[in-house]
């Protein structure tokens, strides 16, 4: 941090005016011509919360990609799928047995296996043909979504949340003040959306600290760094290979849960959710689990204050992001040369 | 030599037998539908309503059998363009039945008039355009546009349900702009007040943002969003604690939301609409088409009754047909007989008599409804009050109704009078 500023005294200045400037447009009042001039603040803050959560449903999917892409140089296609199935899977779970939480587990498990018979069916088989992979993996994302629009129909599926989530919580954050009588007003903000992206946030930091404190941790770095020199060493690459593959497959199902609870599950979202993770990871650079944090941010915030303050192109943006980011800097933000 | 000979050795042999029976050979008809992506639900039930029709008359019209050909799309217009050239230029359909989007109506109205020997019959899709703006003179829509599902709308909410002002949340593209206009023009007209339009990309997911820019000083919010959005919307505006009074565009309340699994769609019961049928009217032409499309399919393989998608098809179908009849089977002359017939059927369609006005453009009945929960826990849109003789221009005087502007994003502008 020191030697950053030390460097780039120019570029500190510049973050920590727009650090401050941030702070205080989440925690100020508005005056009348900001709100004159960028419209209300409880809209700001909701497309910057949203912005955030949206975030954190786009890591959860992305990241398992970028893992699986960073340890074995697959390019797995099929990852919409697994969402897809997840979500699926996690709506009967929660509808038969009516506890929510259950559906996360069980669209894991059941996904991570499937995950498991990907990589040991498909995967084992064409090590290495980075192409004959990413055609496979197509393939098995059409056959795939058409599937489960046999076994599930096309209709719309949508989770249900349980009442103690349900609904909007008040915030300690002030939107505005009372013209009557002067008192504060108060964000209010769906309950649930909190609730999943601190579980993202928390699965995120599970995932760094695993990856970077334990030797299993070490194992797959060593992995993604020199994999034919980790298994002359004797590591048994193949299993660590299988367990990553089912982890990252596994997060893709349970982000399908999440998905489903927030959004709607239904045929077609599991090409959006590739194409998002896909952009994603080649913003936030491939294989690195703090580039895919950054990116999902980054796509996330992208899309929500599009659709507020620039609707007709909210498209647009996030294809732009990832523009730049190819024009200036290829390999990602966070992405290794 | 060999096969000239064969050639008019069947020739006569059929000119033989076309003396006695009117003609032996089937009939092919192309059907266009969105059978793959977002609106494949819709596609498919848009099929339903044709087979249905198909069903009651025994697969035979003007004594030739039909053949079906069902082409595939997507929604986007190019997909509709490429399946019914496939349709028209290498299966040789005589006529096409379709398509079902907004978008890709204005595609095939443009690509029907590079193929005049065919004729086209719309299936559901209703922008304004499509035979409001250079209409094509074979292509026929038995269904109304946008702006004619929302005719009574606007009238009801502001004289029955009080709401002054209002604001529209729609999606950003040609139907939906269609729908608004209609609704604007009814409702200021009534004396009521648009105060924000906004408008969200097709296939917005998230709507977290847009419902907290939703003004919170109208007295009700008008969605025109659909599928996959309508349930989106409905599930974030309620873990948002939105509690406004909503007003639902067409294809908002249409089966395809209602029958959602998930509890989203309930914050839908007791919303005001407007389309081309009422599901619970107890009109017995139209009990009879909900049981003739209920017989038609088990139950696990359709919704609990037609949706308006099925509706469109069934009309459509039913339109093809009855030509098919009166003019027994006779496609010749680049059928001149036919076409003739279309334009001046006045068909007997279970939601209502339909008529085309000079663009081939139907003047129908629409449907004013509000969502209720039927006793098997099912939703379903309850009639309200019937208005007929809707036509394109909504009654207003034609030349007015041009000076309006095409429907857009701010057209047409809130006003209490257009002339």
């Amino acid at each position: 941090m020191r030697a950053f500023a030390a460097r780039h005294p120019w570029w500190t200045a510049v973050i920590a005016i727009a650090a401050a400037v941030l702070l205080m447009l989440i925690f100020l009042v508005w005056p009348q011509w900001l709100v004159a001039g960028i419209g209300r603040k409880k809209v700001f803050l909701n497309a910057l919360f949203n912005g955030i959560t949206l975030g954190g449903l786009y890591f959860l999917v992305a990241s398992g990609f970028t893992l699986i892409f960073g340890l074995m140089r697959n390019v797995n296609l099929a990852h919409g799928s697994l969402y897809l199935l997840g979500g699926y899977i996690g709506f009967f779970v929660a509808e038969w047995t009516g506890f929510w939480l259950l559906a996360f587990p069980a669209a894991f498990l059941v996904v991570a296996l499937l995950g498991v018979v990907l990589q040991v069916v498909v995967f084992q088989r064409m090590e290495g043909q980075d192409l004959r992979q990413t055609l496979v993996t197509i393939g098995i994302s059409i056959v795939a979504a058409d599937l489960m629009l046999w076994a599930f129909g096309g209709d719309f599926y949508n989770i249900g949340t349980p009442s103690w989530l349900s609904g909007p919580m008040e915030t300690f954050f002030v939107t505005g003040v009372k013209r009557s009588s002067g008192d504060l007003i108060f964000l209010k903000y769906p309950l649930v959306r909190i609730v999943i992206f601190a579980a993202s946030v928390g699965i995120g930091v599970g995932m760094w600290l695993l990856l970077n404190r334990t030797r299993i941790g070490m194992l797959v770095r060593a992995g993604v760094d020199d994999s034919a020199m980790l298994s002359a060493t004797g590591a048994r690459i193949n299993l660590v290979f299988v367990g990553v593959f089912a982890f990252g497959a596994g997060l893709a199902g349970v982000a399908g849960v999440v998905g489903g609870t927030f959004q709607s599950i239904a045929p077609g979202e599991d090409i959006r959710f590739l194409l998002a993770s896909l952009i994603v990871v080649i913003v936030g650079g491939m294989g690195s689990i703090p580039g895919a944090a950054l990116g999902a941010l980054m796509i996330g915030l992208a899309e929500q204050f599009g659709s507020v303050y620039f609707p007709t192109y909210a498209v647009v943006l996030t294809f732009l992001i990832m523009v730049a980011v190819l024009a200036f800097r290829p390999q990602g933000l966070m992405g290794r040369a | 030599m060999n096969s000239k000979l064969l050639t008019t050795l069947s020739v006569a042999a059929l000119v033989a037998a076309g003396s006695t029976v009117v003609s032996a050979e089937p009939l092919k008809v192309g059907v266009l539908a969105t059978l793959e992506g977002t609106y494949t639900v819709l596609g498919e039930d848009g099929v339903r309503g044709l087979k249905t029709a198909l069903a009651q008359s025994d697969n035979k019209a003007g004594g030739r059998e039909i053949e079906l050909v069902i082409g595939a799309t997507d929604a986007s217009p190019d997909s509709a363009v490429r399946a019914a050239r496939k349709l028209v230029e290498q299966d040789g359909v005589e006529i096409v039945i379709g398509p079902l989007s907004g978008s890709e109506g204005i595609a095939i109205r443009d690509y029907s008039k590079t193929q005049p020997q065919v004729t086209f019959i719309n299936g559901i899709s209703g922008a304004q355009e499509t035979t409001y703006v250079t209409p094509s003179d074979n292509f026929f829509r038995f269904n109304m546009d946008g702006a004619q599902w929302s005719a009574g709308l606007g009238d009801y909410i502001f004289n029955e349900k009080g709401y002054k002002t209002i604001a529209t949340v729609g999606e950003d593209y040609s139907f939906v702009y269609t729908q608004v206009f209609g609704l604007v023009t009814e409702f200021c007209a009534a004396g009521g007040e648009v105060t924000e339009r906004l408008w969200v990309p097709l296939g917005t997911k998230d709507f977290g943002s847009i419902i907290a820019a939703l003004p919170d000083d109208v007295d009700a919010i008008y969605l025109g969003l659909g599928g996959g959005d309508a349930v989106n919307f409905l599930n974030q505006y309620q873990q948002a604690g939105g509690d406004a009074n909503l007003i639902g565009g067409t294809i908002m309340v249409d089966g395809t939301v209602l029958s959602s699994k998930g509890s989203a769609k309930d914050a839908l019961i007791g919303v005001p609409s407007s389309g081309p049928q009422a599901d619970t009217w107890d009109d017995p032409k139209w009990q009879s088409y909900v049981k003739a499309y209920q017989d038609t399919f088990p139950p696990d393989q359709r919704f609990p009754s037609p949706s308006l998608l099925a509706t469109g098809y069934y009309n459509a179908t039913n339109a093809a047909l009855s030509c098919l009849n009166e003019t027994g089977g006779d496609l010749s002359d680049g059928q001149k007989a036919f076409r003739a017939c279309l334009a001046g059927l006045e068909l007997d369609a279970p939601n209502g008599k339909i008529a085309l006005d000079g663009n081939r453009q139907a003047i129908g009945t629409n449907f004013v409804s509000e969502v209720v929960e039927l006793d098997d826990g099912t939703l379903a849109t309850k009639l309200v009050s019937i208005k007929e003789n809707v036509n394109q221009t909504l009654g207003i005087e034609p030349a007015a109704f041009a000076k309006i502007g095409l429907p857009s994003r701010e057209t047409p502008e809130c006003k209490t009078a257009y002339e």
